[in-house]
């Protein structure tokens, strides 16, 4: 039919962050070994216990098998044919932004993310790390000035090391999955929050990951911790360069929120997807995990997937403390031969914790798009609650969706609650909205926005905005 | 049978138009001129091709025309997306109005009158400004405000969705309005209000063309034209009281009528 072509072409997506900096960069030698990771570890300067950490958790790694269980298609990635450390050449110590290499800050101007004047009117601080170092933190002055630590983890690891040794690692530990264990052995950068006790941040904090080495990969390792009383929101924000070859990220992120603290981390994940033959695109493979430790607290996460070829991550909440709290709002969208195999798992440890689960899964074009997830009751869970909602929207009729819930329960006195649907964008619905004068693009744009409400509601507002936007770009086409 | 006398020029002319889905004829050679301030209607059986005509005029993909013209102010529109014919002035008031969740009714009206708008040349108009129009609009189709914070259609009763649509055709003002069995499923008070409605978004500048099975509508708003459809084709066209003869005696009577030329 002529409209399933028309939708085709609309879903087709123009990447607009696809281009390289010509930068001149400090890359090692392709390969992993035990010799590559203590050279990482010499060049960040660490102390021996991290290396320790490494040296671990790589025996570890190589004892494992790469997880199958999710059934992705895609060709081995061979270990040893990956540059671990690739980083901008620049100035040994900066110390303020005007000693950053300008095509660094240009680069990240035209990724949206001005590190310079303009964030200041947005009331957001800004990590931002390119390949495999942060090459700038904004307003570090005014978030001391309330106690609240944001920096790259390489300079937490150098000036809050007692944070560091204490927390890193006990969320997700080295051991805890193969991706895992191979970032722990390898991670070069990443960001580091601390929110002091009662403090509540005075503004956003966020993270832009930036790929732009074709054949390094990317292995960050983020780290937020919310003293009792606290609370912090936490933007990230990732694109990458368009090469034909398949970038590898591997990242771990923990998050830990002791007595009635609260954390808010939302992500707008925009990789390189690969064309429209599923050639090149970033390999996302994340373990996301929040910890909370604490009464009363509070862990959401959200999250908008819009790229990769492959995307592996289930941002999860360990809900120990009595009456904590965890959440998971996802949008997924899935175009040509993209692969997404994305959840959460709740596991209620604690008497009266409470979870909500919404996922929204759009798939289009060749595309598959999985929802997995976990809710678990454990034996001392009484008087927990979970409410999970899985939706998924097929436009055309070669895209698949998914949904896979686990539920486990040992406590009786529990509920656990789970609703699905699957819908397809139809000739009619896109008609009717055509014939009252509304176009094509903007229908079916309409028609996922609506779709994804309850998702984009629970984001950040500059973040939702750019949500709605980005969704909107990915299907933009050639339409009229 | 049309007059050839007209002052103006029509807002709408079928000619002999030949139209197939899925390479089956639907119609078979349909003409129509309506012009300013004319009320037409079509009857017939149920799948004598009066809805097709109407979508074909709206442009829903589904339907090729194998020859002949639709034009449109003069202009054919054959090749015209839906989305042009809606902001220049073509409105086709849904038989069955389409759900669909989660977007607001609200955002859903001003988006589509802004497009006409837009076309129009006039200003469109933000969220503040478009809450003070439809207002005055609801008032004409007797619409609670809280419908507007609904998602399209969605839980809508049968009468609300086609009141709903009449809201569309108010805050649209086109030129040609095509009502397809509008008055299906209504009441007798809701029969009244869409009806009054109708009547009261339509002058001198516009015409419209009611698709119907039923004499019950055409008693509140009297057509100028009634034209019966068979077979893809308009078998017979007459004045008002040719609905009334049709109510009496049946589409049987219409059986064996020649397609007049």
């Amino acid at each position: 039919m002529v409209n399933e072509n028309l939708v085709k072409d609309v879903v087709k997506e123009p990447y607009k962050y696809g281009f390289v900096t010509d930068i001149e960069t400090e890359k090692i030698a392709k390969g992993l070994n035990e010799d590559i990771i203590r050279l990482i570890s010499q060049k960040k300067e660490e102390p021996k216990y991290l290396l320790d950490f490494r040296l671990k958790a790589f025996k570890k790694w190589q004892n494992m098998d790469e997880p199958d269980w999710a059934g992705l298609g895609y060709k081995q990635i061979d270990y040893q044919d990956i540059i671990y450390y690739s980083a901008p050449k620049q100035k040994e110590k900066i110390s303020s932004l005007d000693e950053v290499d300008p095509k660094l800050l240009e680069t990240f101007d035209k990724l949206g993310i001005p590190l310079t004047e303009q964030k200041k009117l947005t009331n957001v601080a800004v990590d931002a790390v390119f390949d495999s170092v942060s090459i700038a933190t904004t307003f570090r002055e005014e978030l001391a000035e309330h106690g609240v630590i944001f920096c790259s983890i390489s300079e937490a690891v150098k000036n809050h090391s007692d944070l560091i040794e204490k927390y890193l690692g006990t969320v997700v530990p080295a051991s805890d999955n193969y991706f895992a264990a191979l970032n722990s052995a390898v991670f070069s950068d990443g960001s580091f929050v601390y929110i002091p006790k009662g403090v509540t941040c005075p503004m956003d904090l966020s993270s832009y990951f930036r790929i732009n080495s074709g054949d390094s990969g990317q292995f960050e390792r983020t780290l937020i911790i919310a003293e009792e009383s606290s609370s912090v929101s936490y933007l990230e924000g990732c694109t990458a360069p368009m090469f034909d070859t398949n970038t590898l990220h591997a990242a771990v992120v923990e998050l830990i929120a002791l007595d009635d603290a609260s954390i808010k981390y939302s992500t707008v994940q925009n990789w390189y997807a690969g064309d429209e033959e599923g050639v090149g695109g970033i390999f996302n493979f994340v373990t996301k995990r929040g910890k909370c430790l604490g009464k009363r607290s509070k862990i959401s996460w959200s999250q908008v997937e819009t790229g990769s070829s492959i995307t592996w991550k289930y941002p999860s909440c360990l809900l120990l403390g009595e009456e904590s709290i965890g959440e998971f709002y996802s949008v997924a969208l899935t175009n040509n031969l993209q692969q997404a195999d994305t959840g959460t798992k709740m596991i209620h440890i604690g008497p009266k914790t409470k979870s909500t689960i919404v996922s929204k899964g759009i798939s289009a074009g060749n595309s598959i798009n999985s929802y997995r997830g976990l809710v678990k009751m454990g034996t001392k869970a009484a008087g927990s609650r979970n409410y999970s909602q899985c939706d998924s929207m097929l436009i055309g009729d070669q895209a698949s969706a998914n949904t896979f819930p686990y539920i486990k329960s040992q406590q009786p006195n529990s509920e656990i609650e789970h609703e699905a649907s699957t819908c397809r964008i139809s000739e009619d619905q896109l008609f009717y909205l055509q014939s009252r004068g509304i176009e094509f693009e903007e229908a079916v744009s309409m028609m996922v926005s609506g779709f994804c409400r309850d998702v984009f509601n629970q984001l950040p507002m500059e973040f939702a905005a750019e949500a709605d936007k980005l969704l909107a770009l990915k299907l933009e086409g050639s339409v009229g | 049978m049309q007059s050839k006398m007209k002052e103006s020029d029509p807002i709408l002319e079928v000619e002999n138009l030949f139209a197939s889905t899925d390479n089956l004829p639907i119609l078979k050679g349909v003409s129509l001129s309506v012009y300013p301030g004319e009320i037409h209607a079509i009857m017939g059986r149920n799948g004598c091709g009066k809805s097709t005509l109407s979508k074909i005029i709206a442009g829903h993909p589904s339907y090729n025309i194998t020859s002949g013209d639709i034009k449109f102010s003069g202009e054919n529109i054959n090749s015209l997306e839906p989305e042009e014919r809606s902001q220049s002035g073509i409105f086709l008031g849904f038989q069955y109005p389409i759900e669909i969740p989660g977007v607001s009714n609200l955002e859903f009206l001003r988006v589509s009158t802004n497009a006409r708008r837009k076309f129009l040349k006039k200003e469109e108009l933000d969220t503040f400004d478009f809450e003070e129009l439809v207002k005055e609009k609801l008032e004409l189709v007797k619409m609670d405000h809280a419908f507007l914070s609904r998602s399209v259609n969605q839980g809508f009763s049968g009468g609300e969705k086609k009141r709903n649509e009449i809201l569309q055709m108010a805050l649209l003002e086109p030129k040609i309005a095509i009502l397809d069995e509008t008055d299906s499923g209504l009441d007798i008070d809701a029969l009244r209000i869409v009806a009054s409605g109708i009547k009261k978004i339509s002058n001198a500048q516009t015409g419209i063309i009611l698709i119907t099975h039923y004499q019950r509508l055409l008693d509140e708003i009297e057509p100028n034209y009634v034209h019966v459809m068979a077979d893809g084709q308009i078998i017979k066209t007459g004045g008002s009281d040719l609905a009334l003869e049709l109510e009496k005696k049946g589409y049987e009577w219409t059986d064996n009528f020649v397609k007049e030329t």
